[in-house]
């Protein structure tokens, strides 16, 4: 288990390494150089060299990147260009929206794709079943960002039971904090928990055709007990993998819905970057995106060992 | 099969509409008409109108020609670099062709598609050829992987065994004895991808990093019209749905793709 | 009273008949013997006494255990039944345990359910339960996984759940098909020594004839869904009345008639051969080896027919594989016809030319998308000049003559042949380039025994007629003993006995080869043919 772990720590580091040497080569090729991209065409000489000694541009490439590395390690992300305030603190401050953002719509997409996905694998081909793959169907084709326009007409606009947009934050208290990440969070999770449902009962459905439910069956086991004892566990394998790829869906997929429910997030973070050029930004907030992408699939792997235990052994 | 039908029929009246789009569309989409703006549905505008006054039937028309042909040429990028990467990973299991090509597949799949075109759009802004090379990036892993496994699975068979007896390399197994007998499972991906596809391309066009304006797309309307469509609602109503019913549709083909072609499924049906 | 009385038994599935008029009975203490091919019900027969058929099946008559009507009870009751009084054993003992679950535990389930003890009290009777089926708790401990026991270790670990109730009817359904003859022989003398001690009653279902009746104190055979005779096995044995007992009878002992002599000239030469696979190493450790194939050497003479015998992981197939030229050689060489097969990694066509091969599955012999015609021609890759146009029709019809198929199967696609024709159109595709050598993988395992003796037949009268060399690689060693001159016995790599093929099954040398002799089932003196 020991060497398995090690291995498995030296391969997220070395992949968590590739990342932010991508994302920072993107960022080099840049037309022209970053600091004139950042300034536009009609900068100042004089803004410009300041920017760009503020930047490092005059040292090499391979000197930049371990400086923005060894930063981001120190928790130094740099300074934003257009808001002059330290980058770490604006992510941090984002953070607290989109992580509790993803957080629930993971939630609510296992709570409700969990005994969907197993309702209707234990009632194979009732109405229930067909109902269940119908809505899913649908809930998989709808785009997310305009289920959460119809949502913020329905409820907020109509009914008035949430707020249409903006975060009340969380000092108001937890339910206010929730109550206006509610309906993002239902929007985010729809699309996927549809696809966790239909991979949960598809799942569930390989595992009670597989032999050994058959003998857990000839030992006097009930349809019930099987599909609870022996189907679940290993139907779960899968499920883990795709909760896992969902996980980065949920991510990109809160960039979109944070610009429907104009959540201060990460997403519209970077959009706002985008539009004032604000590189330094953007590449520390993809960065850290994409580790949050790699370390959530690390620590997925590392929960196929808790469930299997063929992969706890000598490798 | 009935799923397959359903399906057939809904992507090819969108993919028809985008067609015909190339050659005529009811109105001029160029031309601002206030006078007729942010109408509901009649013999005219049989969708209404938005809210410059412009046929929202020539703009969906328009606008599925976008979503298809970035849809599309994604995909064929997904599948036409994913493809040669899984076959040769497979032929050469644990060379360090595939070592390379797995661990590529596994820095893209870090990189969800948004992520990419919001990288590619700071560096070069934005675009519907940008939110093509993002959402073909990200399908060449898909391609690559799916590929490399069922190859794999057939690397081990009886036939490419007596294939090798019989004298013929690992390419030409790849290309004669491997490719075929995984186009059943490429045709499923496809068309998911495909789907998938359609609604990055829109959720990319919402944000603004997709086509840009006059070239019309699904997303762009839905994100123009969000501070009106309280009052109009076909304004939101006719752009999602066809969003919604080309992605379903492409769904149900897959679906009922799959169920055709997997010969253990039809088996069971008979 | 009988124990177990099926009475009028009628199956379907979805409308389409699977048992037709099944009446079979079975005492306490008793072994009943189902025997027949794939496809004649007697998998099913077991399943409708447990009442686990497949979805949309529906059964007429009667199974009465003890006197009451399995049929009629409620699913409720049923579960009661299953594990209390009757306990089953599957085929494939690789699936047919939880993988997720230690095997104390999975025992201990089937007490827990009947008996409601604690879980301290249900490891007791796992733990019991597992010596009793031969596992005992110093080896074995309960907190193992399936993953970390070998097959025959696992079937132990089914057996325990089945007898761990202690019920009064144990049904094994190909108890030893999917394991090895010596791992066989274990398991089926458990068994006997299971019913002896606990006077249960067992229902044994095979293919193979020997293993039951070795076993059983009557039997009963099925085909297409209808038992054709039943009776004592003394009895059945001598008598065997209906044509199909006759054929099955007949097939189980057969032996083809051969005529090829060798005539001296050295085909293939084996030298010292090694293979090694690299295991997969740890962080710092040092890489570690797996010797599959351990020096080993052998001839074959042209004309000659030479069996390679051994279990499975011997190493048998690696050393088939190196001799096709697909594995690289560690140590030693490999010689045909004089010239060296994988001098340097790259095998030359004009060698390879010299050889094909037959494997194992009529199923995945074959690529689905291409017609036979395509199929047998894929060797003509070897040749320089392909044949063209009316040559290559002639070769296709010389093939497929050949192998006793007509020449307008060429057009067909594998999927419309059935598992022995398709054996057929393998031995065509091996035969099209007239090789010196064919090696023979496991050719007739998949098959059913009349069709494997229609194989094996075929085989010998091709030998005799074309003059072909055979290697013969087999598990099972009546086939290996029916067509072979001299016969090779593999164990862990090495060669540990080469001799005529009737000298070594007579009087073996190695201990090895006597045991592997003495657990293969036989067919009683007297019964062949």
């Amino acid at each position: 288990m020991g060497r398995f772990l090690i291995r498995r720590l030296l391969g997220l580091i070395v992949a968590l390494a590739v990342a932010s040497v991508v994302i920072f080569l993107c960022l080099e090729v840049v037309p022209g150089d970053p600091a004139a991209y950042m300034l536009g065409v009609n900068a100042r000489p004089d803004t410009l060299a300041a920017l760009r000694a503020e930047l490092g541009l005059d040292g090499s490439a391979v000197q930049r990147y371990f400086d923005w590395i060894g930063g981001m390690l120190r928790g130094d992300f740099g300074i934003s260009y257009t808001y002059r305030t330290p980058v770490s603190g604006m992510i941090v401050d984002r953070m607290w929206v989109s992580l509790p953002l993803a957080l629930y719509a993971l939630g609510l997409s296992v709570a409700i794709a969990f005994p969907a996905g197993i309702w209707a694998a234990s009632r194979r081909g009732s109405a229930a079943d067909l109902g269940v793959m119908g809505v899913t169907q649908l809930g998989v084709a709808v785009p997310n960002f305009w289920f959460a326009m119809l949502m913020v007409l329905l409820f907020a606009i109509k009914l008035r039971w949430f707020p249409s947009g903006g975060f009340a934050g969380w000092d108001e208290g937890l339910f206010a904090g929730l109550k206006s990440l509610t309906l993002p969070a239902i929007a985010l999770a729809l699309p996927q928990a549809s696809i966790l449902t239909r991979v949960m009962r598809s799942s569930l459905l390989d595992t009670l055709g597989e032999d050994y439910i058959r003998t857990a069956r000839a030992k006097g086991v009930s349809r019930r007990r099987a599909i609870w004892a022996h189907g679940l566990r290993n139907a779960l394998i899968p499920v883990l993998t795709i909760i896992g790829l969902q996980f980065s869906f949920l991510l990109a997929g809160a960039i979109i819905i944070e610009n429907v429910f104009y959540l201060p997030g990460l997403g519209r973070l970077v959009f706002q970057a985008i539009s004032s050029r604000d590189l330094i930004v953007v590449e520390s907030v993809v960065l850290l995106l994409v580790f949050a992408v790699i370390a959530v699939n690390f620590a997925v792997d590392m929960a196929y060992g808790l469930v299997d235990p063929r992969l706890r052994g000598r490798r | 099969m009935k799923g397959l039908w359903l399906g057939a029929i809904l992507v090819s009246v969108f993919v028809g509409a985008a067609l015909l789009s190339l050659v005529w569309v009811p109105y001029d989409i160029i031309q601002m008409n206030m006078a007729q703006r942010l109408q509901g549905p009649s013999w005219p505008h049989p969708l209404g109108t938005d809210h410059y006054g412009r046929d929202m039937l020539s703009m969906i028309m328009l606008g599925a020609r976008t979503s298809i042909a970035v849809a599309l040429v994604a995909v064929g990028i997904g599948m036409g670099l994913g493809v040669p990467l899984g076959l040769t990973a497979a032929a050469r299991r644990g060379g360090w062709i595939d070592e390379i090509v797995m661990r590529g597949n596994d820095l893209i799949f870090a990189f969800p598609s948004l992520l990419i075109a919001i990288l590619i759009t700071a560096i070069f802004g934005a675009s519907a050829v940008n939110a093509i090379i993002a959402i073909g990036i990200f399908n060449i892993p898909v391609f690559a992987r799916l590929v490399r496994g069922g190859a794999l699975s057939l690397w081990t068979r009886d036939y490419i065994l007596a294939a090798r007896v019989a004298g013929k390399g690992r390419a030409r197994i790849s290309i004669e004895h491997i490719l075929p007998n995984l186009t059943n499972l490429l045709i499923v991906q496809g068309t998911i991808q495909f789907s998938l596809g359609i609604l990055a391309e829109a959720g990319l066009s919402y944000v603004g990093l997709g086509a840009q304006p006059p070239v019309p797309s699904w997303g762009r309307m839905l994100a123009d019209t969000q501070t009106m469509y309280s009052i109009a609602l076909h304004l939101a109503l006719v752009p999602g749905l066809s969003i919604l019913l080309t992605v379903l549709g492409l769904n149900l083909m897959g679906d009922g793709l799959r169920d055709l072609l997997d010969p253990r499924v039809r088996r069971a049906a008979r | 009273m009988s124990l177990l009385q099926i009475e009028g038994l009628h199956m379907a599935i979805h409308g389409q008949p699977i048992l037709r008029d099944v009446s079979l009975s079975l005492a306490r203490g008793e072994v009943l013997g189902i025997i027949g091919e794939s496809g004649s019900g007697k998998s099913m027969t077991a399943f409708s006494v447990m009442r686990l058929l497949p979805r949309g099946a529906g059964c007429l008559g009667a199974v009465r255990l003890d006197g009451r009507d399995l049929l009629q009870l409620p699913e409720r009751q049923m579960n009661n039944i299953r594990g209390r009084m009757v306990g089953m054993i599957f085929q494939e003992p690789m699936t047919a345990l939880n993988p997720l679950k230690t095997i104390g535990d999975q025992v201990a389930e089937t007490v827990r359910l009947h008996e409601g003890l604690s879980r301290r009290a249900a490891w007791d009777r796992a733990r019991a339960a597992l010596a009793r089926a031969e596992l005992p708790e110093e080896s074995f401990p309960l907190t193992r996984y399936p993953h970390e026991l070998s097959g025959g270790q696992r079937q132990r670990v089914v057996i325990a759940m089945a007898i761990a109730c202690r019920p009064a009817l144990l049904i094994a359904d190909e108890p030893t098909t999917a394991l090895d003859v010596t791992t066989q022989a274990e398991i089926l003398n458990l068994l006997r020594r299971l019913v002896q001690e606990e006077g249960c009653g067992l229902m044994l279902i095979s293919h193979d004839l020997a293993v039951v009746a070795s076993m059983a104190d009557r039997i009963a055979i099925m085909r297409a869904g209808e038992v054709v005779e039943q009776g004592p096995t003394a009895e059945i044995l001598r008598q065997m009345q209906h044509p199909y007992s006759r054929a099955l009878r007949a097939a189980s002992a057969h032996a083809p008639e051969r005529g090829a002599v060798a005539t001296g000239e050295t085909l293939l030469n084996c030298d010292g051969v090694v293979r090694d696979y690299a295991l997969p190493r740890g962080l710092l450790a040092a890489p570690q080896h797996f010797r599959a194939v351990d020096g080993v050497s052998f001839t074959i003479k042209r004309g000659e027919s030479l069996g390679l015998v051994g279990e499975s992981g011997c190493g048998k197939s690696t050393l088939t594989r190196a001799i096709l030229g697909l594995e690289p050689l560690q140590a030693g060489r490999i010689e045909i016809s004089g010239q060296p097969i994988n001098a340097n990694g790259h095998v030359d066509p004009a060698i390879r030319k010299h050889m094909q091969v037959v494997f194992q599955d009529p199923y995945g012999s074959f690529n689905p998308r291409h017609r036979v015609e395509r199929l047998i021609c894929e060797p003509f890759h070897l040749w320089d000049d392909p044949p063209v146009g009316a040559a290559r029709d002639k070769a296709i019809a010389d093939a497929l003559e050949a192998v006793g198929l007509s020449v307008a199967d060429r057009h067909k696609f594998p999927h419309e042949f059935s598992g022995g024709q398709r054996q057929r159109i393998a031995i065509a595709r091996a035969l099209i380039t007239r090789p010196d050598l064919i090696i023979l993988d496991e050719a007739v395992s998949a098959l059913d025994v009349s069709v494997r003796a229609q194989v094996l037949g075929l085989l010998a009268d091709l030998q005799g007629r074309l003059g072909l060399t055979y290697l013969f690689i087999s598990h099972d060693l009546s086939v290996v003993r029916s067509i072979t001159d001299r016969v090779l016995v593999m164990k862990a790599g090495k060669i540990v006995e080469e001799g005529e093929t009737r000298a070594v099954f007579d009087a073996p040398a190695h201990p090895y080869t006597a045991q592997l002799i003495k657990a293969a089932p036989r067919l009683p003196e007297g019964v062949g043919g």
